[in-house]
């Protein structure tokens, strides 16, 4: 056989249905200009109502005081936490999608990569409501910030939680703005478009007056690789960082170094899950079938079970630690994660997190649609319970049995919970109503008539 | 009539548009410029476009973001807020490198962000090119060239004709 010359792999296209540019343009901005569909008013009507739970729970929450959740000593850490780490976690698939998947040339990342963007920044947006609301006096939440002020005081930089404030921070700047460049040409299509004055000022006006000219191109392409390569490292900081606020504590069960890849891997797995839980409706909805192919599902399907086999792996591998250190107190403690008093949420995270993937192993599943909702389901259900058990178990267990307790969310841990819904669920009608859910220019660029030497000899 | 920004023609796709740049080019024109809906791969090379200066002004943030970060925590553990937190010292570089390394990046991504809108001369609501009347289609599915009057070479009668001989079709001159 002869090895000197490259064979070109045929790939299954990445858009179907002999699409040509305008037709691409068309089939995104549809959603955006027509008047949107009754099931829509009736999902952000819900969303709305349970945004309202939401505030009205972080009202009580502020007036009552921390007490109206179900905290108690020793678990001073409940579903604020476990929200939190949740919410962020969601956030990862986004960039990773983004930043990861566009450095290594993965083409197929420019169909869903608008939508896993937004996804990011709204998560992280449900995100940092939960550290704003658990200081208790959010009066004072100011302290977290390296604010000058009149007693002449500064945070804490050795502190894990600190070190957080940065992170999730920087992290929600720099996606907005990575999705915000990514969105230019886009709005300059909607408003090249528009057909109402009001739509022409609005669109006009974020879209800059971008002009699509080459000399642009040249540094907006610069711009956003360097954003690439620099959200790359800061996706894997995150949620690193995130684990730090865990890892650097004495206590046991926490204090690993398997932590920051092991909540990476995690924070990607639930993120794809949540992109798959997301897409396939609106896919659906908004017969975008030829732009999100099955393609582009099967492979989220491969990054599921990946990343799933990489955190049941974590959990195997933690388990192996705690025996091999000889530790008493480690090994209790994992002893106690899978058949204490809280095995039920730890087998619940088992086997939505290692066995429900399994399926994802044969094509056959992988096409279809429904078990892969189905199973996205799962994974997010077992995602939330992973954050729980670590949380939890491990505090309320810990090093003297006179300090044990057990504890329970009271109703308002869980309204202020399913109320993040409601804020990530506005935040998305309103995405999917007004910005286009595809990267319109990007998807144009990576079709076989884009190449300008399409057609011609090579 | 007022004054002319230029001569505007449209190619019917990637492949001609990047073909007449290049023609363009050697034709010995230096204040052109291509418009596509999506960016063109080579279309830099093809005008004879020089590297972007970008990445240097990202490293100038990254440097500042880096400085900054290590500057603010250095200077508020040792004199700003000195206190001993778990037996640490008061300049404890290892728990100083997440708050470090998260405002570089930061900081890396305004100068990028910001300084592309820079060098790009964002935002301009106004430009004269959107004068041209079959230009909306820029962002969706047109293809086009324009050759500016500023440049040295440009003459009303000869560029017309040039655009016409690389294959440019409606061809027009465009207002200030």
């Amino acid at each position: 056989m002869n090895t000197t010359v490259d064979l070109e792999v045929k790939r299954r296209p990445l858009v179907t249905g002999n699409q040509t540019f305008e037709s691409i343009s068309d089939i995104v901005c549809k959603p955006v200009e027509a008047t949107p569909p009754k099931w829509w008013h009736i999902a952000l009507l819900g969303s709305i109502t349970l945004l309202a739970l939401l505030m009205s729970m972080i009202g009580y929450l502020v007036w009552e005081g921390i007490g109206v959740w179900g905290l108690n000593n020793p678990v001073g850490w409940g579903w604020a936490i476990v929200n939190f780490v949740f919410w962020v976690g969601i956030g990862h698939a986004g960039t990773l999608i983004s930043a990861i998947l566009f450095l290594f040339r993965q083409k197929w990342r420019t169909s869903i990569n608008r939508f896993a963007e937004a996804m990011t920044v709204f998560a992280v947006i449900c995100a940092l409501v939960f550290p704003g609301i658990h200081v208790g006096r959010i009066w004072m939440a100011y302290f977290m910030f390296p604010i000058p002020n009149s007693m002449a005081m500064w945070p804490n930089f050795r502190s894990a939680l600190l070190w957080d404030v940065f992170a999730v921070g920087t992290y929600f700047t720099v996606s907005l703005l990575f999705w915000y460049v990514g969105l230019l040409p886009d709005l300059a299509t909607l408003r090249d478009r528009a057909k109402t004055k009001t739509k022409k000022i609005v669109y006009g006006l974020f879209a800059l007056g971008w002009r699509g000219s080459s000399r642009q191109w040249h540094h907006y392409e610069k711009a956003y690789m360097i954003l690439a390569a620099i959200a790359t490292p800061l996706v894997l900081s995150v949620h690193s960082i995130v684990s730090f606020d865990f890892a650097t504590s004495q206590l046991p069960g926490w204090h690993t170094t398997i932590f920051p890849p092991y909540f990476v891997a995690g924070a990607v797995f639930s993120g794809f899950a949540m992109v798959l839980t997301l897409l396939l409706i609106a896919r659906q909805i908004f017969n975008m079938k030829e732009l999100v192919t099955m393609r582009h599902l099967e492979n989220m399907c491969k990054f599921i079970l990946a990343t799933g086999m990489m955190v049941g792996y974590a959990y195997a591998m933690e388990f192996f630690m705690a025996w091999y250190s000889g530790n008493p107190y480690e090994q209790f403690a994992f002893t106690n994660r899978a058949f204490g008093n809280y095995a039920w949420a730890y087998w619940i995270m088992v086997s939505c997190n290692v066995l429900s993937p399994q399926f994802f192993w044969f094509k056959r599943f992988r096409n279809n649609i429904k078990l892969m909702w189905v199973i996205s389901i799962f994974v997010n259900i077992g995602m939330w319970f992973e954050r729980f058990v670590i949380t939890v178990t491990s505090l309320s267990r810990d090093f003297l049995p006179s300090s044990w307790g057990y504890y329970s969310p009271t109703f308002v841990d869980v309204c202020t919970f399913i109320g993040s819904f409601g804020l990530f669920f506005t935040l998305f009608l309103l995405f999917l109503k007004f910005l286009p859910m595809v990267a319109i220019s990007e998807v144009k660029g990576v079709m076989p008539e884009a190449n300008p030497h399409h057609k011609e000899a090579h | 009539m007022s004054t002319s920004y230029g001569m505007i023609a449209e190619f019917d796709g990637p492949g001609s548009l990047f073909h007449a740049a290049e023609k363009i080019r050697d034709a010995g024109y230096v204040s052109f410029d291509t418009y596509t809906p999506f960016p063109i791969h080579g279309m830099d090379r093809a005008m004879g476009q020089k590297a972007s200066h970008l990445p240097w002004l990202s490293l100038i943030g990254g440097l500042l973001g880096f400085t900054i970060g290590l500057a603010l925590q250095t200077w508020i553990s040792l004199d700003g807020y000195a206190l001993i937190f778990s037996g640490k010292p008061l300049f404890s570089a290892p728990a100083f490198v997440p708050v470090t390394f998260e405002l570089t990046i930061l900081f890396t991504a305004f100068f990028t962000v910001f300084g592309m809108f820079g060098i790009n001369k964002l935002p301009a609501w106004y430009h004269s090119i959107f004068n041209a009347s079959r230009f909306g289609s820029v962002s969706s599915h047109g293809f086009f060239v324009s050759i500016e009057s500023a440049d040295a070479k440009y003459d009303s009668k000869e560029t017309r004709a040039f655009l016409k001989s690389i294959g440019g079709s409606h061809i027009e001159e465009v207002e200030e």
